[in-house]
């Protein structure tokens, strides 16, 4: 079904080439990407041109798809009707082996989302993209960019360096909660380790579909750490991590928790009650049965009507013509999908309406 | 949910008025040399001077984590003689066969055999497994069954071992790890499909295995209790690879089982699966159906360690889903995660899926059987 006045809270700018960020960036940077004739910072674990990464009627010829800003508009914004949208930019920075060009593009992508998107439309929300290569970086480009509360979220790639919960990570979910500003996980990686515990797959496809080893490896690393413990004012937000997969993973982390608790002590609650309380999970791709029926009950296996945002994923391809919502998600979870959801989840959204 | 309620969840059922089939039994070596007498003097002095030399982070242990019992075991499944855990045929027979009444159990060892990089000391290793079940096992107790382990990373000598043992009555399948060195539907592994199509014996996937990759795809969490359940992607991870390779379509007679990898994740694998394939299907010509229906076609579940879902009627809304045909009972004896047949599957169900579950699935499935 479509939705109107909904809080669109995935879509895709896409930077179509490192010399619209040259702006942005230092001498010593725009010269080392001029003079040594870089670019194409495309990650590979969201292929450009691959049939997911634009939906074929919202493809601009060769163009990268979501750099066309009109056509963004047209599309995700008037089109599905939202009266907000949260821009999500998967790009070089977030991705880079080394640290210091992480942090540039990253800083480079923030200003040129702030200049060009969201100063052309006053519906458009935005993430900030940090360098997680490095945290200290990481929280010094957060707190340069925080001031401007248009920015919701703090944006990376579910399958980074090492694991989430480690303390390496900790001052970025510092900087986070006391800036008011979730952690959005997207799907992605920054291929450090093999998409799957077996190796490199085959096909692009292989490795997209594998997003879930990292997205439930993550969310466990951040329960057995303890992270939620630490900073019990976190939230996480699964962004195109799939939606079905929750239930089954739930129960089994309450099984394991309640055999093996004593080696983590501090995770003092039932790892479902940790999810329900801090996580949300984008609902596009839903992933689910062809069936409605089926899906209603996978989605009220989840056990709170608090955890999906309704979200378009514009322009990657999850779904045809306008319909966001498959048929199958209960009634009563519209509006809160849709509203409720989002303005919880996203704190800054709130203070905008008010 | 009040006290009686609670009770009334977690009382067990008397499980089964027939014999069942046990598809996960561990045996163990008596002791670390327990298959020098199978091997070449070559490779007790090798093993010897050099170990196992599997992609280990530590010289004389398997596993990098700390497993959360000694061996692994239920604490009360070692037998009075002190021998370890799933060693001792007389103990597994009074405290695991007897005790539950139980027609067949698959024995599946993990003692290394194929986790070590060094591919000829392997295959030696899985001929020398493969030799000393039957002698300390299978010979000895017909309830029980082997399983031909291979050294997977040479299909050469891997398709020559099936082919020695796959009609030989102690064996009813091939044993792979969830965790190989490469996808498991690459080509290079493909001579092994064949062999087991051709000798119309089934493959199951034990979790764990040679695999040198980190557990997730962000490297290697800290603690067991991660560890634990992440290691269930492998088997997400192996179905996905044979599917989207094209193993099923070339191999159609080819029958797999996931072991040990629990089954709430299979419908929604399903369900991705064929979202996106919809889409990239012209990256994988060798996928030339919905994926989910190869995974209905050509794959099997074990039930251990089973999902306990918040209300039993989910559990069974998963066993619907998957198919009852496709779900075989396993206990993990004698691991700590066990799961009882009077216990573990606690939901409706009628007489005949009852003994789908506990005993005609398993039955139809696994060679020499009968």
């Amino acid at each position: 079904m479509s939705i109107t006045d909904a809080i669109d809270c995935d879509i895709h700018p896409g930077v179509p080439t490192i010399k619209v960020l040259l702006p942005y960036m230092s001498d010593y940077w725009r010269e080392a990407f001029i003079a040594r004739g870089q670019d194409g910072f495309q990650p590979a674990s969201y292929l450009p041109n691959s049939p997911i990464s634009c939906r074929p009627d919202w493809r601009d010829g060769d163009a990268i798809a979501g750099s066309n800003f009109d056509l963004l508009q047209k599309h995700a914004l008037d089109g599905f009707g939202s009266r907000f949208a949260i821009c999500n930019v998967l790009y070089g920075g977030s991705f880079s082996i080394s640290e210091t060009m992480a942090a540039a593009i990253c800083a480079a992508v923030n200003d040129w989302v702030k200049a060009e998107w969201l100063a052309r439309d006053p519906r458009l929300r935005a993430s900030i993209v940090v360098p997680t290569q490095n945290p200290r970086l990481a929280v010094e480009e957060i707190e340069r960019i925080a001031g401007d509360r248009r920015f919701v979220q703090i944006l990376m790639p579910v399958a980074l360096d090492m694991m989430l919960g480690k303390e390496h990570y900790w001052p970025i979910f510092e900087a986070a909660v006391r800036h008011s500003l979730p952690i959005g996980l997207h799907a992605g990686s920054l291929y450090r380790y093999a998409p799957t515990t077996n190796g490199w797959p085959s096909h692009f496809l292989q490795d997209y579909v594998g997003n879930n080893h990292a997205f439930e490896s993550q969310l466990l690393s951040l329960i057995s750490q303890g992270v939620f413990v630490k900073f019990p004012d976190l939230k996480v937000v699964l962004i195109e991590s799939g939606v079905t997969w929750l239930p089954g993973f739930l129960w089994r982390s309450r099984k394991t928790w309640r055999a093996v608790r004593p080696e983590v002590p501090w995770v003092n609650e039932s790892p479902i009650d940790i999810v329900r309380r801090h996580v949300r999970l984008t609902a596009q791709p839903m992933d689910g049965p062809a069936d409605p029926a089926v899906l209603e009950r996978v989605i009220n296996q989840i056990g709170s009507d608090d955890m999906l945002l309704f979200a378009s994923d514009y322009p990657h391809w999850q779904f045809d013509g306008d319909r966001v919502l498959p048929d199958g998600i209960p009634s009563r979870l519209i509006e809160k999908m849709a509203r409720d959801n989002p303005l919880a989840t996203y704190p800054r959204l709130q203070e905008t309406i008010q | 949910m009040n006290a009686l309620e609670q009770i009334i969840e977690h009382t067990g059922e008397p499980q089964t008025n027939f014999r069942f089939i046990d598809c996960d039994i561990h045996p163990a070596l008596k002791h670390k040399k327990a298959l020098y007498p199978y091997i070449e003097q070559r490779w007790r002095d090798h093993l010897d001077t050099y170990g196992g030399l599997a992609h280990s982070v530590y010289a004389t242990r398997g596993g990098p984590y700390p497993r959360f019992t000694p061996e692994t075991a239920r604490r009360d499944a070692w037998p009075p003689n002190g021998s370890p855990p799933g060693s001792d045929l007389e103990f597994m027979q009074t405290q695991h066969l007897d005790a539950h009444d139980i027609r067949f159990g698959i024995l599946q060892p993990i003692v290394g055999a194929n986790n070590t990089r060094n591919t000829d000391l392997s295959a030696a290793l899985c001929t020398a497994t493969n030799d000393w079940q039957i002698d300390e096992f299978t010979s000895r107790e017909k309830r029980l069954k082997a399983s031909i382990h291979i050294c997977a990373e040479d299909a050469e000598l891997a398709v020559a071992e099936i082919d020695r043992r796959a009609q030989n009555r102690n064996f009813a399948q091939i044993q792979l790890g969830s965790r190989s060195v490469e996808p498991i539907g690459r080509k290079r592994y493909w001579p092994i499909f064949e062999a087991a199509q051709r000798n119309d014996i089934p493959i199951g996937f034990h979790v764990g295995g040679p695999s040198p990759y980190a557990p997730s795809p962000s490297g290697w969490p800290d603690y067991y209790i991660e560890d634990h359940q992440v290691l269930t992607h492998s088997a997400h991870a192996q179905v996905t690879s044979m599917i989207l390779e094209g193993v099923f379509e070339v191999y159609p007679k080819v029958r797999v089982v996931m072991i040990e990898a629990g089954f709430a994740w299979v419908p929604s694998l399903g369900w991705r699966l064929d979202n996106h394939w919809r889409k990239m299907r012209n990256e994988t010509p060798l996928c030339k159906r919905p994926p989910s229906e190869y995974l209905k076609q050509n794959v099997w579940f074990t039930t251990q360690p089973a999902e306990e879902p918040e209300h039993r009627e989910d559990l069974r809304l998963l066993f619907d889903l998957i198919g009852f045909d496709r779900m075989m009972f396993a206990t993990d004896y004698p691991h700590w995660d066990y799961d009882d047949p009077k216990r573990a599957i606690l939901m409706p169900m009628s007489e005949a899926e009852r003994r789908m579950l506990f005993h005609d699935n398993a039955f139809s499935f696994y060679a020499n059987l009968d």
